[in-house]
């Protein structure tokens, strides 16, 4: 019977097989049903393991590394921070609203699921043109499918990225990242530990949503997967927002043995996971679990993937204890089972035993690949494109107003608007900073958090697309102070089995890990997506880097905005960027292409120290981030954020092109507002590192002015004119 | 004074309200759970923001039954101070503490933004001590939060100064750019005739500092504490 059955449940012939021998014997729908969610891409990482095994993940800092629900990370005083980014990419390009939502559940599941109050959400969008009707569904929808589920349970929404490409159209990129604080004594555990010891399932009923629906997360997207809409669960933030308190306050008194949320493959992964960590077992009854209809069949409960719910591993003394917590919040509460010590699950239904499998099956002994991989022939095509064949533009001013209209570069505050972003009152920089800000009560430290990743330049050149993902995300943080401590990740890329896609993933996981390596941040865990592929075309390979940092003292921050007039401006790093994969080549001349330079890695640790060095000294008065658009949008985005003008002059280095100057790419770049009394301080410090830097102007009037030396301006334009062009672009394109 | 902080399922501005009387104004304050049925011995009673059980039904629906509001109902009644904010105004409106009803956003969004608010009755317990012709900068962060009545109770309101705050521009004038939500005559906040009873949709526990913005929420607070006659 399985023959057929295997394949249709996504497992491969090899695959079968492996299980047969496993097994000893022919497994029946049940257990094939167990190893084809547990062996999918989405929860075995089969084939990025090996690959993502050369990603930095130790460090004085860490206190939990990957392989639990969330890593975790010491932040002093007894406090650490959990965190973790996911993509919920699949299900929102079918429902965009409960697809998005159901990421945001899933995430918070996660880092409370180890003891941490969650303080922060974060999100990386990627989309294809707004101007298609389809697009704009899906971005309306994926938005206030965040902002639903986030603003109801209470946790704000305080930074992000959005991007348009029409790499992204048929197959959009939703990853949500969630932050949160706990004492680094008491850190909770996805384990099913103590044989005896009673399981306990509680939160939402269990329905026949989300049936597969990790096994359709491990497939390409075409024209059928609208059938899928079903394997897109329903989310329902009131219930997370209980299940958030009781667990919280179950595990703050110490009532829990282990936790676990039920998210993908549901309660099949959360027993298998649970038991295979701490090596029991489980006896499960599935006539216990709480159903929303009749007659579910044991096949359904054990995959259903329907949304907050948590498995709990309670030792029997405190049963009463927990079950008053979660009756208090009016919730469901319903011992399933046992822990046992023999590393089997065996499932039970209607008196009879329906299954039985190592749970080490699931888990450990999924198989690994090491695939084949392959230089793609556009890579060497595209980095050796000649850029003088790229015209310059007659009019700079023209151009400039028209790069600040790309929808990557303009305002997002069409986006973050519908986000609470300030609920909990500690947000001490939202959306629209370099990072975000948060302050830690009873403490005078800061966390500050930043997702970036570029989909672009891993285009162009995974290796230093990777890098510079890494590096952007330090740079962001480091901007606002704080010292980038370790990351989070997510990989969106295509189909793994296709040899120029795992090279793309292959050399974006190495620029990421030589990054990560060089700034000191490891990697703490996270999540790789494949398959983003619509009808045969692969997304732009996007890894995304969540960034913590550490602001040892909060009333440090520095934010990106001007001060004040008179204050003096200069620049970290070089003076020109590259062309090559810019979004100005992109937005005003159709292209991309380009060899974009090698980061220099040691540069960019340097540079972020003199940031949190010069931050903490408090020798200068704000910072911005170079990034896309290069450096005349990062004057413009200190403007608007500060509201002051500002006047420059640049030299004219030759060799470079003025379009180059003005709105070329790199890394390693930070605008600095340097104030009178403290620029001789300024100077000695940064004199003191070898890092490039210039005068280049001045904070001044209303007016946003940029001359080659002494010559007439290039750019002379109102701040209200070059804010009008930025402002409202994406409600403009959305009317 | 002591305030006492109510907690439905589903609050999440709880938190918010309880550190700006703790933290910034360093008064007593404590929890009080929905099924509760007495207020402990509050003083001044804050219905904070959320989503009380999802918003499902109406926004605040549900909980204007629980347990605790029939507490409420007496305390309001025997000239206590009530302060509903944001979802805990419109829990104030279902339990009919304050006239009229709160619709989705004119423009169907959930909109977190700063606001600015004049002060239309300046004589409140609630807005004594609020400088004469300041413009309180406070944020809101609502999808249901466009005040709507029919003409009569308009009137009413209008007769008996009922009318607490508007949102206006930074200057304090009148402007539809300034009204978040559609609100009618930008009406941010009311009372009940007696004038111990406030629902406001913006967050003056989010303006008690300026690490966070604004401190302008603090003249609401302040306020309470003098007429209670107490000073932080």
């Amino acid at each position: 019977m399985s023959e057929q059955l295997h394949q249709k449940m996504g497992l491969s012939d090899q695959e079968y097989a492996l299980i047969l021998h496993l097994m000893g014997r022919e497994p029946n729908e049940l257990e094939l049903g167990m190893f084809s969610v547990m062996w999918s891409e989405h929860c075995s990482y089969k084939c990025s393991k090996k690959v993502l095994q050369s990603l930095p993940t130790e460090g004085d800092q860490i206190l939990l590394g990957p392989g639990e629900n969330a890593g975790i990370v010491d932040i002093g005083e007894g406090l650490a921070v959990a965190f973790k980014m996911e993509s919920h990419n699949h299900p929102s390009a079918i429902e965009p609203y409960q697809g998005a939502a159901t990421g945001v559940g899933g995430i918070v599941r996660d880092i409370f699921t180890m003891g941490a109050r969650p303080i922060a959400l974060l999100n990386s969008l990627r989309f294809g043109p707004l101007h298609y009707p389809r697009v704009q569904y899906l971005f309306e929808g994926v938005v206030a499918g965040i902002a639903g589920y986030g603003n109801c349970i209470g946790i704000p929404t305080v930074g992000g990225e959005t991007w348009f490409d029409p790499a992204y159209q048929g197959n959009p990129l939703v990853n949500v990242m969630c932050a949160g604080v706990l004492p680094a004594s008491r850190i909770a555990r996805g384990q099913a530990r103590g044989p005896g010891n009673t399981v306990i399932l509680v939160g939402a009923r269990t329905g026949r949503d989300g049936l597969h629906g990790v096994t359709f997360a491990s497939e390409e997207l075409d024209e059928t997967s609208e059938a899928q809409r079903p394997a897109v669960q329903v989310g329902d933030p009131f219930m997370e927002k209980l299940l958030l308190e009781a667990c919280l306050e179950a595990i703050e008194k110490e009532l829990v043995a282990g936790i676990q949320d039920l998210g993908g493959a549901g309660l099949t992964c959360a027993t298998s996971e649970m038991s295979s960590r701490a090596g029991s077992g489980m006896i499960i009854h599935l006539d216990r679990v709480p159903c929303r209809e009749e007659d579910m069949s044991p096949y359904e409960i054990m995959l259903s993937e329907s949304q907050e719910r948590m498995l709990l591993v309670v030792e029997n003394e405190n049963i009463k204890a927990v079950q008053d917590i979660f009756t208090r919040w009016g919730l469901e509460f319903s011992a399933i089972g046992q822990v046992t010590g023999d590393g089997l699950l065996q499932i039970y239904h209607r008196g009879e035993k329906v299954g039985e499998l190592a749970a080490d099956f699931l888990c450990e002994n999924a198989p690994v690949y090491d695939l084949p991989d392959q230089e793609p022939p556009y890579y060497q095509k595209l980095k050796s494109y000649d850029m003088q064949a790229v015209p310059q533009p007659d009019d700079l001013e023209e151009a400039f107003l028209e790069l600040l209209a790309s929808p990557n570069i303009a305002s997002k505050q069409w986006i973050y608007r519908q986000y609470d972003y300030m609920v909990r009152t500690c947000t001490a920089q939202g959306p629209g900073g370099d990072a975000a800000v948060l302050r830690i009560r009873g403490t005078a430290k800061g966390l500050a958090f930043s997702a970036d990743g570029n989909g672009r330049y891993v285009y162009l050149d995974p290796y230093k697309g990777g890098m510079i993902a890494v590096l952007e995300a330090a740079r962001n943080v480091a901007a606002a102070g704080a010292k980038p401590l370790a990351i989070t990740n997510c990989l969106n890329f295509g189909n793994p089995t296709r040899p120029q896609i795992y090279w793309q993933f292959k050399h974006a996981v190495k620029g990421m890990a030589e990054a990560c390596r060089a700034l000191g941040t490891p990697v703490t865990g996270g999540n790789v997506s494949f398959y983003n592929e619509t009808s045969g075309e692969a997304i732009f390979p996007t890894p995304v880097v969540g960034m913590l940092g550490l602001l040892e003292n909060l009333s440090c921050q520095v934010q990106k905005g001007w001060r004040r007039a008179s204050d003096r401006v200069y620049l970290l790093g070089d003076l020109a960027g590259s062309l090559a994969g810019s979004e100005y080549l992109y937005a005003l001349h159709g292209v991309l292409a380009g060899d974009m330079p090698l980061p220099d890695l040691e540069r960019a640790a340097f540079l972020h120290q003199f940031l949190g060095e010069a931050a903490a000294s408090k020798v200068i008065t704000s910072a911005h981030d170079l990034s896309d658009g290069g450096l005349l949008t990062a004057l413009a985005e200190a403007s608007f954020a500060g509201g002051f003008g500002v006047e420059i002059s640049l030299p004219h280095p030759e060799n470079v092109r003025l379009d180059e100057l003005l709105f070329g790419e790199g890394q390693s770049r930070v605008l600095v507002g340097v104030s009178l009394e403290k620029e001789r301080d300024f100077l000695t410090l940064i004199r003191s590192y070898q890092l490039p830097w210039q005068l280049l102007g001045e904070v001044k009037g209303e007016k946003l002015t940029v001359r080659i030396q002494e010559e007439e301006p290039l750019i002379d334009l109102s701040l209200e004119r070059v804010k009008a062009a930025w402002e409202e672009v994406i409600s403009c394109c959305l009317d | 004074m002591k305030f006492g902080v109510i907690v439905f399922p589903g609050s999440n501005c709880d938190l918010d309200a309880f550190y700006m009387v703790k933290d910034v104004l360093n008064k007593p304050v404590e929890y009080l759970w929905h099924h509760e049925k007495t207020l402990r011995g509050s003083d001044c009673v804050i219905l904070p923001g959320g989503f009380t059980y999802g918003d499902y039904l109406r926004p605040g629906a549900i909980a204007s039954f629980s347990p605790i509001m029939t507490a409420v109902h007496a305390f309001a009644a025997r000239g206590g101070l009530v302060l509903g904010i944001c979802n805990g105004f419109q829990v104030l409106l279902e339990s009919g503490l304050l006239p009229g009803a709160l619709y989705r956003n004119i423009h169907l969004q959930f909109r977190c933004a700063w606001t600015h608010l004049s002060v239309e009755n300046p004589h409140l317990p609630f807005t004594a001590h609020i400088p004469s012709g300041q413009v309180l900068k406070i944020p809101v962060a609502h999808g249901d939060g466009n005040y709507f009545c029919d003409p009569e109770t308009l009137e009413t309101l209008k007769k008996n100064n009922q009318i607490v705050f508007r949102y206006v521009t930074p200057e304090g004038n009148l402007d539809s750019r300034a009204n978040p939500n559609g609100s009618l005559e930008a009406i941010a906040g009311i009372c009940n005739a007696r004038g111990n009873v406030l629902g406001m949709m913006p967050h003056p526990e989010r303006a008690g500092e300026s690490l966070l913005g604004s401190r302008d929420g603090q003249f609401i607070f302040q306020s309470i504490l003098k007429h209670w006659g107490e000073s932080s």
